[in-house]
């Protein structure tokens, strides 16, 4: 008290009423689920989890599991990256599943190679008008204007029609889902060029994922871009006051959003050198609950890309642990679910309790 | 003081010739705002001068904040004129409005939450270390000293000023609100009930912040029902009733028996009395 010159205020600062970084909470929960897996495994399965346990390979940790679990959620986590920050405006996109499957056909279509063992492919969707055997730059920029687009109508009816983003894309989930059956009749498009298979071979999702976190994570931290996208989730009103163009910066956020769905679609059909319609079903709610599970509050404002990878990796982890385990996709799901509402109710009550003690 | 003031604006965007702006801070013309059909602002002539603090009060849904909403561009008037520090002026919005100089603390508090104080205090206005449009990098190193030196002219003491605004209390968030202002240097600053949730103690803070204000000269608007404050800290009264001014009242020739009249009704200024 004796510290403000007019001495009141009660400007007490006590560092221990500080409550840690949402994303410490999440690195903690992280190691433990490591911890329950690596026990259970060596009580039911009597083997380890993460460590290398095979005298004929070297290492100390299982090389190949930590591939695949990082591998199979770097490609929902190039979306989580676009949720997220439409999560940190206080939005929602539902259509980032859809919106993958759609441009995957679609980029796909202009990478088919024209022959196959020596056959010509004559299947491909462009094949009677010669398009085959393009260049690599041209799937890959049509796929990244595909996702570009939907974020941007996206963006466009929640800005400007004030309509709730759960209601814009929601239709665009359903849109787009429509147009990517529509594309070929619901054919898969298979086939690419090497060129373009490429792209998502091995471990390129990961790195492509990793790449992608770094400048997200840079960008909402050091630029303007950053700071309005947080002040929007936090107090909206406030940022319109303080004359943040509110509007405009959702267009940019959603159309971002739609950005990194594109480069998602192209990862993945180039991975598993097919598109099909029905690609990336659920993704969406997978990416929404790497958020959340990472610390990312749904009301806005709040979480960092830091928290989404370490949510991605916990995903990645129940996946694996309970793959290894040999529990069925069933109980995957329930369990999955299940950990979305906890993280949820967590977040509650951290906020009731930062509101509480202010 | 009067050297930055332009006095020889002609045509329609000169004042009436019979009042030159002067040290008029700001000025309005005949401002008016409708909401569809309601009246909520109707012909205000107001002004204020440099050093001056002045009073602005009035009953529930008088006009106090609309008036308000307009000079701060908020939201655009329906017609009337206002003069700025010597200038014609129609801003674009309220950040055209804060560039030229107009800061406002706003009764809901327009502070986001899970920002810290330099964050907040440089909302929509971030001091950029290169500008790539809405990638512009920030300079977060320049924005903590000006917050520091801002939060020292007004002698707010936040012991740390990278704790977010959700962590602080009702008064500390106030005078972040009003720290924003002097860290801007502004020309005027308007507050709108700027004690209306506080305690006690933390009501005294914010009044010595006021005096702070008056002892170096900046002009103030403050929008209050306290009738003690308004007469500790004021040079004027300006009385709004049902979207119009009824009154114009220096301190020393009033007291707070004669402004609840006006506020009421019971009195208005022959000089208002369109308003009844």
């Amino acid at each position: 008290m004796s510290d403000t010159s007019h001495g009141v205020g009660g400007l007490s600062f006590d560092k221990s009423k500080r409550s840690l970084p949402a994303e410490a909470g999440v690195a903690i929960a992280l190691v433990l689920i490591i911890v329950v897996f690596e026990l259970l495994d060596l009580v039911l399965m009597n083997d380890s989890f993460l460590f290398n346990t095979r005298e004929n390979v070297p290492g100390i940790f299982n090389q190949a599991r930590l591939q695949i679990i990082i591998l199979q959620v770097s490609i929902i986590g190039i979306i989580a990256l676009g949720v997220t920050q439409v999560i940190l405006t206080g939005g929602i996109d539902l259509s980032s599943g859809s919106v993958v499957g759609m441009t995957a056909m679609i980029a796909m279509s202009f990478a088919q190679a024209g022959q196959i063992n020596g056959m010509d492919n004559t299947r491909a969707v462009f094949f009677d008008r010669g398009w085959v055997d393009l260049p690599v730059i041209i799937p890959v920029v049509i796929g990244l204007l595909c996702g570009t687009a939907c974020g941007l109508i996206n963006g466009l009816f929640i800005a400007y029609t004030k309509i709730p983003p759960f209601i814009a894309t929601l239709g665009m989930m359903v849109s787009a889902r429509g147009l990517a059956k529509w594309w070929t009749a619901g054919q898969p498009v298979s086939f690419p060029t090497p060129s373009y298979a490429s792209i998502g071979a091995g471990m390129m999702p990961v790195i492509i994922f990793a790449c992608l976190a770094i400048l997200f994570h840079l960008i909402l931290k050091y630029t303007v871009y950053g700071k309005h996208t947080y002040a929007i989730g936090s107090n909206e009103a406030a940022a319109r006051m303080s004359g943040i163009n509110v509007a405009r910066h959702k267009v940019l956020v959603y159309t971002l959003a739609g950005l990194l769905g594109g480069i998602a679609a192209i990862v993945l059909s180039s991975k598993n050198l097919t598109a099909q319609a029905g690609m990336g079903v659920m993704y969406e709610l997978d990416a929404i609950a790497m958020a959340v599970i990472g610390g990312i509050s749904l009301s806005g404002g709040r979480g960092t890309i830091l928290g989404t990878v370490l949510g991605a990796l916990i995903f990645g982890v129940i996946i694996s642990g309970f793959t290894f385990l040999r529990l069925d996709a069933y109980y995957q799901e329930m369990v999955k679910g299940a950990i979305i509402v906890g993280a949820v109710v967590l977040d509650q009550w951290r906020q009731r309790r930062s509101a509480a003690r202010s | 003081m009067a050297s930055d003031i332009q006095t020889d604006i002609s045509g329609a965007d000169a004042p009436a010739p019979s009042a030159p702006l002067g040290d008029v801070i700001l000025r309005t013309e005949g401002l008016t705002k409708h909401y569809g059909g309601v009246h909520a602002l109707v012909d205000c002539n107001f002004e204020i001068r440099k050093g001056e603090h002045v009073a602005i009060m009035g009953d529930n849904g008088a006009g106090k904040s609309t008036f308000v909403r307009q000079i701060t561009a908020v939201e655009k008037r329906t017609a009337g004129k206002v003069w700025f520090n010597g200038q014609y002026v129609d801003f674009d919005g309220p950040l055209a409005a804060r560039e030229a100089g107009i800061e406002t603390v706003f009764q809901t508090l327009a502070l986001a939450d899970h920002l810290d104080v330099p964050d907040n205090l440089f909302l929509g206005r971030e001091i950029r270390k290169f500008n790539l449009g809405p990638f512009s990098i920030l300079d977060y190193k320049a924005m903590r000293e000006a917050t520091k030196r801002g939060l020292e002219r007004t002698g707010v003491k936040i012991p740390n000023i990278r704790n977010t605004i959700q962590n602080m209390s009702g008064g500390q968030r106030q005078c972040v609100a009003i720290a924003r202002t002097a860290t801007f240097h502004s020309k005027l600053t308007i507050m709108d009930e700027p004690t209306a949730a506080l305690g006690v103690q933390e009501t005294a803070q914010v009044e010595n912040i006021i005096r702070t204000l008056k002892e170096q000269g900046e002009p103030l608007i403050l929008i209050s029902h306290n009738m003690r404050q308004v007469m500790d800290l004021c040079d004027r009264i300006v009385v709004w009733r049902r979207g119009r001014i009824c009154a114009n009242l220096r301190k020393e020739d009033t007291d707070g028996e004669d402004v609840v009249a006006y506020i009421t009704g019971a009195k208005t200024q022959p000089e208002y009395d369109t308003a009844a």
